[in-house]
């Protein structure tokens, strides 16, 4: 009998092509996504004028600097913005890489695109010059973020020098309560364990809730892995995947699926394989959960009221909560649901996929939100189906503005900005000083959160919000 | 790239935890080439106030920081976003050594392929050399080879990776590293390509061609 291994080495050892006598391994990828921010990688290959080592294996995406106004370059006012997209096009078209530009329908954000069109599967090695890249481990594959050296170490040979990080497994038993989303799973353990809790490991979630959860709620959950300091985060593929990935356009096909498959389903946890770490939540201590500061790790079910520093007894950490509220410009003791908001902002890779769009929908049907806001779906194909759906009229009659995809407020480089000061409540994943805008104040949660922020005009319980909203039963 | 042993510099300490890469580099800078000098956007919005001044009492424009070669801070420093320009800010500026007690995992490997070294200390040593630099920049000492860090009378040890430390005692080029095995990766190639045949992508049928 072999020995019993765990789904990250059973994926991380068909990838493995050396190991040197130093412990690092040489990992085959099998996808490598780029985006606008890859131009110093594509530099660094010209330079050495190298060509790209495996274009089928590469793919072109526009995201983070694209318009969400209009969807042509001519709106976009700074000429350095524009180079950046028009970069992506020229370095990909150069080097014969598909890509998914501005001109395209399938366009998206990366994190988005990928797992839709099927590019995204069980077993893989992936990469991307963004952190967020674990988003893609929720099929099962390994997948994180890489910088811009590695980039065009990627694009020059198509493999990757990595130590092998430590496992942990992160259990959920039992079942979510209504309103309770994988965000919150994901800013409960980052709370507990810290935002460098993970650090130096690969997760997997495990555990009856996330059996539970559906494919963009992995995506979700995933997608937060490196906000508590984790190399990657995975989920073992099962029927939930399988059936997704079934007839997605870059799937494999008829019988090659079915092969896929009988491999895919080799692709979990031996039972009595060891972890490094194990953590265990029960579903039942998971809350409707914000933060408050500016770390994610500053996070606290929505029932709450923010820490007093005076009263915690590690210095360093009196320190950094006195600093956050500082920052925040709030002050101890302060009831959660007492925080008023400015704005409001729906989308980003973490949280704009077409069940977050319905479930904030089903809050904001029929009511005004009392501040302005955005709202970016995911990709270009979320914004369609939304619009079949008809939740764009939910959106802009509740005075929202119904925007084209792209990273938008999530990184505030594209024109799309919290203004210094303002309080923003968003369904993205950071709430670092700056991330929105310089002087933005940001607080995370879930869509439906966000959704009940805007129609109170300040943080809001989900729960107690209103009974129409639950029994419309959406969210 | 520049091999590492032993660096004699000034030090200048930043006392706070989680400085994360949208502080080491805000986001609407990153669309510049990097042949403008990242250097003056490290911490920008840190340092400067909304109009663009710089905060007189910020370590980083005290007199003798335009030297300092090594930056001590507290922990999770780099966490957050790939961006290697976070990295790119902090060489372009001159540093060759950031210390803290943990670094986001990313940002660590990224340094090193940029030649810089994040070495790692216990907590009650990251605030001893913190204590010891004070508010301004002062001489430092930070020895790869015994895996040593003095400053006055302070000394204490670091740890870093094996594989990275090799990696900056020499100077070395993962590319250069990586063609060396080139054989091995064709090999391992299409065995892999034949065993999951079904891991190549085929375009769709009906596929789109963008142009941007
Ligand atoms: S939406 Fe935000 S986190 Fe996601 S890929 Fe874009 S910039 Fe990164």
């Amino acid at each position: 009998m072999s020995t019993p291994t765990t789904l990250f080495d059973k994926v991380w050892r068909a990838h493995e092509i050396h190991r040197s006598e130093s412990g690092q391994s040489l990992l085959w990828i099998d996808r490598h996504f780029v985006h606008e921010g890859s131009f110093h990688g594509f530099n660094k290959l010209g330079e050495r004028a190298l060509p790209v080592a495996r274009p089928d294996l590469t793919f072109g995406i526009a995201d983070h600097y694209v318009p969400t106004l209009a969807r042509d370059l001519d709106g976009v006012a700074d000429p350095k913005v524009r180079s950046m997209i028009e970069q992506l096009s020229y370095n990909t078209q150069r080097h014969g890489v598909t890509l998914f530009g501005l001109d395209d329908p399938r366009q998206g954000i990366v994190h988005v695109l990928g797992p839709e069109q099927g590019l995204t599967q069980p077993g893989l090695v992936m990469v991307c010059g963004d952190s967020h890249t674990a988003t893609h481990g929720a099929f099962g594959s390994i997948a994180f973020g890489i910088g811009a050296s590695e980039v065009a170490h990627v694009l020059a040979t198509q493999t990757l020098w990595q130590t092998k990080p430590k496992v942990m497994r992160i259990t959920i038993d039992g079942q979510l309560a209504p309103g309770i989303t994988a965000k919150d799973i994901a800013l409960t353990w980052i709370a507990r364990l810290g935002a460098d809790g993970a650090r130096g490991y690969a997760i997997e979630y495990a555990g009856e809730a996330i059996r539970a959860l559906s494919m963009e709620a992995r995506l979700t959950l995933c997608n937060l892995s490196i906000e508590g300091g984790g190399r990657c985060g995975m989920i073992a593929p099962d029927q939930t995947t399988f059936d997704y990935l079934r007839e997605r356009p870059w799937s494999p096909k008829g019988e090659a699926f079915e092969q896929a498959c009988a491999y895919w389903k080799t692709l979990y946890s031996d039972p009595s394989a060891g972890f490094d770490l194990e953590v265990t939540l029960h579903a039942d201590e998971i809350a409707p959960t914000v933060t408050w500061g500016v770390s994610p790790e500053e996070a606290l079910p929505i029932d709450q009221a923010l820490p007093d520093p005076e009263n915690i007894s590690d210095p360093a950490k009196a320190r950094q909560a006195r600093d956050s509220m500082a920052y925040m410009g709030l002050s101890a003791g302060q009831k959660l649901t007492d925080i008023k908001i400015d704005r409001v902002f729906i989308g980003s890779c973490t949280n704009a996929r077409i069940e977050d769009l319905r479930a904030a929908a089903s809050v904001l049907a029929g009511q005004k939100s009392r501040v302005p806001g955005m709202v970016s779906p995911g990709s270009t194909l979320v914004k369609t189906q939304a619009e079949a759906e008809g939740l764009d009229r939910i959106f802009i009659d509740a005075g929202l503005e119904w925007r084209h995809s792209g990273c938008s407020m999530c990184v505030g480089m594209n024109g799309d900005l919290v203004a210094s000061g303002e309080r923003c409540a968003s369904t993205t994943n950071r709430n670092f000083k700056g991330r929105q805008g310089p002087g933005a104040r940001t607080h995370l949660m879930s869509p439906a959160m966000v959704a009940a922020a805007a129609v109170s005009g300040h943080l809001a319980d989900i729960r107690t919000l209103s009974s129409q909203a639950s029994a419309t039963g959406v969210y | 790239m520049q091999p590492f042993t032993v660096l004699e510099s000034l030090g200048c300490a930043l006392p706070a935890a989680n400085v994360d890469t949208d502080q080491l580099i805000p986001a609407r800078f990153m669309k510049e080439p990097r042949s403008v000098g990242y250097g003056q956007f490290l911490l920008y919005d840190v340092r400067h106030d909304e109009q663009g001044a710089p905060d007189p009492e910020f370590i980083l424009h005290r007199a003798g920081a335009n030297d300092a070669e090594v930056l001590v801070s507290r922990r999770n420093f780099g966490a957050g976003s790939s961006r290697e320009a976070a990295v790119y800010a902090l060489v372009d500026y001159g540093f060759r050594c950031v210390i803290a007690p943990s670094f986001g995992d990313i940002f660590a490997s990224n340094s090193v392929n940029n030649g810089l070294l994040p070495a790692v200390v216990e907590e009650d040593d990251a605030e001893r050399l913190l204590t010891a630099l004070g508010d301004h920049p002062a001489e430092i000492n930070v020895d790869l080879v015994e895996q040593r860090i003095r400053v006055a009378e302070v000394d204490v040890p670091f740890t870093v990776s094996p594989v990275w430390r090799t990696k900056l005692l020499n100077g070395w080029d993962d590319i250069d590293m990586t063609r060396q095995h080139e054989e091995t990766i064709t090999r391992f190639a299409k065995d892999y390509a034949r065993k999951f045949s079904w891991a190549s992508p085929q375009p769709p049928e009906t596929n789109i061609i963008s142009k941007g």
